[in-house]
């Protein structure tokens, strides 16, 4: 997933809860809390559609998983259980048949969406079917393993999913059949994009319409220009607390519009509850000293990184590429982020203590597990040797503060070694897609990566395989054109090897990481934490290694 | 002496008398509060000017280059140039602030280590030269339409006004944001020119361009009255072809009018310039305007308010300068004019 802000990370690594700076803030353990009263959210700007099938964007991540439920979903709590996979909408977790390519799904009884109307099987069926019928931003990559999604994917309009998606309506049950076996189907159908809508939400963006739900709350109204205003859904009855716990606040108003600055503020002395939106860097140090008990620090499983065109000069010759690897000065980089206390440089794919990780850097003075300085001397040798000193370089970034920074930083950085850069600051609401798309030849830019769901293919197989790479689209997470073959085939290996011997599939994973890495379609740059400043009043803040903040467990006093 | 006749004296004291640019130049100097922004001004551009004297002598640093783990002594202590929190959470990095010695970081640095002073010189450089360049175009463009229009009249007037209504029609700000947008990723050409992304070039174009019609529109405006004008109607009466004319009657009395605008145009494209890289997509990294020093300072506006003030601060000086001098030249050269820009 990609964030809509530069701070904005996504998710929090396994086990990495109890490395809180603020651990007074995370109530990991469970309170008896104070229900009603209204949440007061602030963000600078609204995220878009409200569609869940469309909306990719951590900012409404975290509301739909309130709003919404799927057949099973991540735990939602405070630790690092929070990654673990739990049964929502279905009575249990199916375990895997015909060799790990069956899941049958019985559905729970009585529950009822937000406009009162019954859920059924026909509705699950329906909600998979739609994902296809809209296009959503993720059948191409995490449910094109279902039967019929080929079909769906050439032609959304008339998706049926036909013997992929197999409702009996008598048995309550819903049968899922995988072209092949996907070790990590469940996890892909945990995220909102798998969230079971009515059969009758329109087959096209829902935009700024609510679409009802079966969460404990609901939209009751959507303007992108002032607020998001949310209620508590009348219909909802908590059926697991641990997949979909009811709500404190009787309301949650998520209003857009406001500065960063003066969403600081307002959080500061009590206006707000809860800025989205990373404080701007100037406000960081007063944050740290006059506001510390209201601010708090998690480690995210994320990246921030620069994606290399591997399919355009000078790029497209792996020794520029880990020269730029080489040359990279990942602690300043750091220190444009906020600080060691806000990221750590990184050079791998994955980020720390994900599953498959095992620490890795080829690209630095002292090759090993961890970084610890440039070496400048071996990137301009690698250029030298590539006979590419000289050419233009474009990098684009997103007109934040943050990732402009960086790329006047990396523009630094080429120049040195040899080339002629220039950066194109371009707007963060089209950045993302356009350096997706091959059409605008973008050679270098600056991007960030969030966890959808924890596992080495979200990370991997999504950024990096063949099958990720659309020439021509706007929806080619592959962003830097990175095929090998061979190493596309390492992961197919570790996908099938993790469905019998778990380990074994780990171990694969660790092994396709550090291929990817040594091939340097990107520069990794650093992990990036995600910083929660909360106003006084605000009690019980459960941060989630999936969710971030489950705003519906924390009350107002 | 006692013996001239009256006419004989008359036409003596004649051509004794200075001529109009002279009466102009004597109206200018008597304006202390023009002459006064004409120094400023001055003392500005050569300030400017030396910008790469004094990043090399005095702050002796690249303005252009980041510098995130860099060291300075001040004052006998050896500091860095992003100190890091260390209280509380210890939670982000603060820039140098202002030494205010005549020395390296004088005015601090901004988030990416680099002296702001000489930055500011810099982007002084830059933010002259795109506005005078843009004033160049803008000015010469707007002449010639004008001219042209208001001169030969007709369907030559109605196309050329309805083109000038066009342009018009668009907000200022709008037209220049959405042509820097659209132009800010790809290069363009014009006939054997080529402007490449990125270029200084690039602003200069566009804000020559979207202030044409507003120069433009008067300057037929008075040609058109001169064209009324009883020495014109003579000229043509003696048969002086319509070149002559042009050249001999009406464009010594449009120069005038130019001129007034030159300070005024130079003011606009000077606050535009600043909007548009305030807005990214005008002068690009590392370049330097005031308008881009002033978003480096936008993050830093709580904790080092000097980064974003100075250049502000040199907008407004400079602007005025040259308002205040707008008007003195208009006094002295076009005193019967009222002259608005926008």
């Amino acid at each position: 997933m990609r964030s809509r802000k530069v701070f904005s990370a996504m998710m929090a690594g396994v086990g990495l809860a109890g490395l809180t700076l603020m651990a007074p803030l995370t109530g990991a353990a469970a309170q008896e809390g104070k229900a009603g009263g209204t949440l007061k959210l602030l963000a600078n700007a609204a995220a878009g559609t409200i569609d869940p099938h469309i909306n990719y964007t951590l900012q409404y991540f975290q509301i739909n998983y309130i709003l919404y439920d799927g057949l099973v979903t991540f735990r939602k709590t405070g630790d690092k259980t929070g990654f673990d996979v739990v049964a929502d909408l279905a009575e249990s977790l199916p375990k895997p048949e015909d060799g790990g390519k069956k899941y049958v799904f019985t559905l729970r009884k009585g529950i009822k969406f937000s406009d009162g109307s019954d859920l059924t099987t026909a509705d699950v069926v329906a909600s998979f079917q739609r994902m296809f019928k809209i296009s959503g931003p993720t059948t191409g990559t995490l449910y094109n393993g279902i039967v019929g999604a080929d079909k769906c994917l050439k032609t959304p309009a008339t998706c049926t999913l036909e013997g992929g998606v197999v409702a009996d309506e008598a048995a309550s049950t819903v049968t899922f059949n995988l072209v092949a076996p996907d070790p990590d189907f469940l996890q892909k159908i945990s995220i909102p994009h798998a969230a079971i809508l009515p059969a009758e939400a329109p087959p096209k963006d829902a935009g700024t319409v609510p679409v009802p739900g079966t969460g404990p709350y609901m939209i009751a109204s959507y303007d992108p220009n002032s607020l998001l205003k949310m209620v508590r859904n009348p219909h909802f009855k908590e059926w697991s607390k641990e997949a979909q716990p009811a709500g404190y606040p009787d309301g949650i108003d998520y209003g857009f519009g406001l500065s960063d600055e003066a969403a600081v503020t307002a959080v500061e002395n009590g206006q707000a509850d809860w800025m989205f939106d990373p404080p701007p860097a100037d406000r960081l140090a007063e944050l740290g000293t006059k506001y510390a008990k209201q601010v708090s620090v998690h480690p995210l499983t994320a990246m921030w990184y620069a994606p290399m065109n591997t399919n355009l000069a000078p790029f497209n010759d792996i020794r520029v590429r880990q020269a730029v690897n080489y040359a990279i000065d990942r602690a300043a980089v750091v220190k444009l982020f906020g600080g060691s206390n806000l990221a750590q440089p990184s050079c791998q794919i994955l980020p720390p203590d994900f599953p498959s990780y095992a620490p890795y850097c080829p690209f630095t003075a002292n090759p090993g597990e961890k970084w610890s300085a440039p070496d400048l001397e071996k990137a301009k040798a690698l250029v030298t040797a590539s006979g590419t000193a000289g050419q233009e370089v474009t990098i684009i970034t997103e007109d934040t503060e943050v990732s402009k920074s960086i790329g006047i930083y990396l523009q630094d950085v080429l120049n040195g070694l040899g080339y002629k850069t220039s950066v194109k600051p371009i707007s963060q609401n089209i950045q993302f897609t356009y350096i997706q798309n091959t059409n605008n030849k973008v050679q270098i830019s600056i991007s960030q990566w969030f966890q959808d769901y924890p596992k080495p293919s979200n990370f991997l197989q999504v950024l990096f395989s063949c099958a990720s790479f659309t020439p021509g689209s706007d929806a080619s997470v592959n962003i830097s054109g990175f095929c090998d073959k061979a190493i596309d085939q390492k992961m197919v290996e570790a996908q099938t090897a993790t469905i019998a011997d778990p380990a074994k599939g780990a171990e694969l994973w660790t092994a396709v990481d550090k291929a990817v890495t040594d091939a340097a379609p990107v520069a990794v740059l650093f992990t990036p934490k995600r910083i929660d400043l909360i106003s006084p009043r605000l009690k019980n803040f459960v941060f989630s290694p999936q969710f971030y903040w489950i705003m519906s467990q924390s009350w107002v006093e | 002496m006692d013996n001239l006749s009256a006419g004989q004296a008359l036409v003596r004291s004649h051509r004794g008398a200075e001529g109009p640019w002279r009466t102009a130049w004597r109206k200018l100097r008597a304006d202390r509060a023009a002459i006064m922004a004409f120094g400023v001004l001055v003392l500005i551009t050569a300030a400017s000017l030396a910008a790469p004297l004094y990043a090399r002598h005095v702050a002796g640093t690249d303005p252009f280059a980041t510098n995130l783990n860099g060291e300075v002594v001040i004052h006998g202590e050896t500091r860095q140039v992003l100190e890091p929190s260390t209280e509380g959470l210890g939670l982000g990095f603060t820039p140098l602030g202002p030494t205010w010695d005549f020395g390296p970081y004088m005015l601090g640095a901004d988030n990416q280590g680099r002296d702001v002073a000489a930055r500011l010189l810099y982007g002084g450089r830059n933010s002259l030269l795109i506005a005078g360049a843009a004033a160049l175009i803008c000015l010469g463009l707007a002449t010639l339409l004008g001219i042209v229009s208001g001169f030969f009249g007709g369907l030559v007037d109605t196309l050329l006004s309805r083109i000038l209504d066009v342009l018009w029609a668009f907000p200022i700000f709008l037209l220049a944001i959405s042509l820097s947008i659209v132009l800010i990723t790809q290069s363009i050409t014009i006939g054997p020119i080529e402007i490449r992304s990125g270029s200084l070039w690039l602003p200069i174009f566009i804000i020559g361009i979207v202030y044409v019609p507003y120069v433009a529109r008067p300057i037929r405006g008075h040609v058109l009255s001169l064209m009324q004008a009883e020495f014109v109607t003579a000229a043509i009466g003696i048969g002086a072809s319509p070149w002559r004319i042009l050249l001999y009657d009406i464009l010594p009395n449009v120069i005038t009018r130019v001129i007034v605008f030159v300070p005024l145009i130079l003011a606009l494209n000077m606050m535009t310039e600043s909007s548009l890289s305030f807005l990214s997509i005008g002068v690009q990294p590392p370049d330097a305007s005031w308008g881009t020093i002033i978003q480096d300072g936008q993050g830093l506006l709580y904790s080092r308010p000097i980064v974003a003030l100075a250049p502000g601060l040199a907008i407004v000086i400079s602007v005025l300068a040259l308002n205040i001098l707008g008007d003195g030249v208009r006094d002295a050269l076009d005193p019967k004019s009222s002259i608005r820009v926008v």
